[in-house]
């Protein structure tokens, strides 16, 4: 079970839990506005962007090479950028905090 | 908005990924009244593209593939009328008759009908065995269920497109001898350069997929549970199972009967509004305008049909929005990632970049117009694309010498001095 709070563009802060599925899924299923997961979670379309808080981002773990090319589509990308239908829902990522990026 | 849409109702036709992304955004705009999906697939509304990828090889349930969990539905107060054809739309009183003939009545409606499956008139096609198209989650629970209970799984794919391609990948991880039959001279033909065809060939090849071309199928005979595909030039293929991936119909019927303007698709305007300012048309059934390219056509996509959703949304809404889309697509066959962005129609020079990995392929297809760049089709690189669709979209024009050079990818360095 890992818990997962998500805090939109409006700063709305949302937790979910989980046990398993990708990051991206349980955003799209709870509603999580700027999440939206078009091409189903295949690293296609760069529409499921967060950024990690810093201090979560080792939990998280680094991006693969195709994802940080894809990120690249947005302007806003950082160090911290993550595309969230990448993200695996595991114990280990239990707490992690993600800002939806505009 | 400007008036309560509190005792209003929409309803919509159609409940993939235009009508179901449909139905949430107008809840996330502020519509108030109801909102009504109908579909005649029985299913919870899923991804599709999946279908014909990963979701084929695996034992998975449709259930992973849903678009939005069942629960997101109520929470939205969406109603959902699965298993239940429409026949046919009363502009004049502003309802619809449901196949049983009961009627619902509307305030905006919106038609996301997308299309079927092509099945081409070919003698004998009727009579033939384990014969599919694949478009519903139905449709892939057949072939699964014909696959296994086939001995040899001898399967023959008509139509060499990107729907008949990724097929044919999938069915070779189930151990299937797949023949692709193409029509044209080279597969992918209507979509794609030269190059990027014999790409796919040769990697189909490398996977034992044998690809035949300039094979016009004239018939098909079936004789004790095998069948026969039988081409113009004579030579014939046995097949356990045949699939047909050669195009797709618009399901625009009930459009065209109520007097909506149709041409290729249902037309609509940059609001996705039909000739009928209460009714809608959003997806792949719609013919559109692009502005980027300056052209109307027709979108087979998920990129178009999630976008039109969220435009018809705002419109009824009333707010304006604008439809600004330079269309993207993927596919995947074996371990190759195939991204496109754009519209290469028109072009009259084709670039080719290679990265020179040594892990596999790694390249890309550059579509220009004289100077314009139109589209990139990028082979397991995510760069090209990204790199692509930000020239495309910012109109910047590219330094062609130093695209193919092994110059640093990064767009600040491609650019026209």
């Amino acid at each position: 079970m890992a818990k997962i709070t998500f805090i939109t563009s409006d700063n709305e802060s949302t937790t979910l839990e989980a046990t398993s599925g990708s990051v991206m899924q349980l955003a799209v299923d709870n509603g999580i506005a700027g999440i939206d997961g078009d091409c189903g979670g295949v690293c296609s379309c760069a529409t499921c962007h967060v950024h990690v808080l810093p201090e979560h981002f080792k939990k998280i773990g680094e991006p693969s090479e195709i994802e940080k090319d894809m990120l690249e589509l947005d302007d806003n990308v950082n160090e911290y950028s993550r595309l969230c239908c990448q993200i695996e829902v595991t114990n280990s990522i239990d707490g992690a905090v993600l800002r939806v990026a505009k | 908005m400007s008036e309560s849409t509190k005792n209003k109702s929409c309803v919509v036709i159609g409940a993939s990924h235009a009508g179901v992304n449909f139905a949430f955004s107008l809840r996330k705009e502020g519509w108030e009244g109801t909102i009504t999906l109908f579909d005649k697939d029985p299913e919870i509304p899923y991804h599709r593209p999946p279908l014909s990828k990963a979701y084929l090889t695996t034992d998975g349930s449709i259930e992973d593939n849903w678009l939005k969990s069942l629960e997101s539905y109520t929470k939205n107060d969406i109603i959902l009328r699965l298993g239940i054809a429409v026949s046919s739309i009363n502009r004049e009183s502003k309802h619809i008759v449901i196949e049983d003939g009961t009627v619902q009545g509307y305030d905006k409606l919106v038609i996301a009908t997308g299309a079927r499956p092509i099945i081409p008139s070919i003698p004998g096609i009727e009579s033939a065995q384990n014969l599919f198209s694949l478009r519903t989650a139905a449709n892939v629970e057949s072939i699964r269920e014909a696959l296994n209970k086939s001995k040899q799984k001898r399967v023959v794919i008509i139509g060499g497109g990107y729907i008949g391609l990724e097929i044919a990948a999938s069915l070779k991880k189930l151990n299937a001898q797949v023949t692709v039959l193409e029509r044209e001279e080279r597969i992918l033909a209507r979509v794609t350069a030269p190059e990027m065809s014999q790409f796919f060939e040769n990697l189909h090849a490398e996977n034992n997929v044998i690809i035949c071309t300039k094979k016009n199928v004239t018939s098909i005979t079936n004789k004790e549970q095998l069948n026969t595909v039988i081409c113009a030039d004579n030579s014939s293929y046995k097949a356990d199972i045949i699939i047909v991936g050669v195009g797709i119909h618009v399901n625009q019927e009930i459009a065209k009967e109520a007097g909506l303007t149709i041409k290729n698709g249902i037309v609509v305007n940059a609001s996705c509004q039909t000739n009928d300012p209460a009714i809608y048309a959003i997806g792949d059934c719609t013919f559109h305008h692009n502005p980027h390219y300056d052209r109307n056509l027709r979108l087979e996509s998920v990129q178009n049909a999630v976008e039109q959703a969220k435009i018809a949304a705002a419109a009824i809404c009333d707010k304006n929005p604008t439809y600004a889309v330079i269309p993207w697509f993927w596919s995947d066959q074996y371990d190759i990632k195939l991204q496109m962005v754009g519209l290469a129609t028109g072009y009259n020079e084709t670039l080719y970049r290679d990265e020179q990995t040594e892990e596999g392929y790694k390249f890309s297809i550059w579509y220009f117009k004289d100077e314009t760049l139109l589209a990139v089709d990028a082979v397991n690189n995510a760069k090209a694309y990204v790199i692509g669709t930000k020239f495309i979209k910012e109109g910047k024009k590219i330094d062609k010498s130093k695209l193919i050079s092994t110059i640093d990818f990064k767009p600040a360095n491609l650019l026209l001095e």
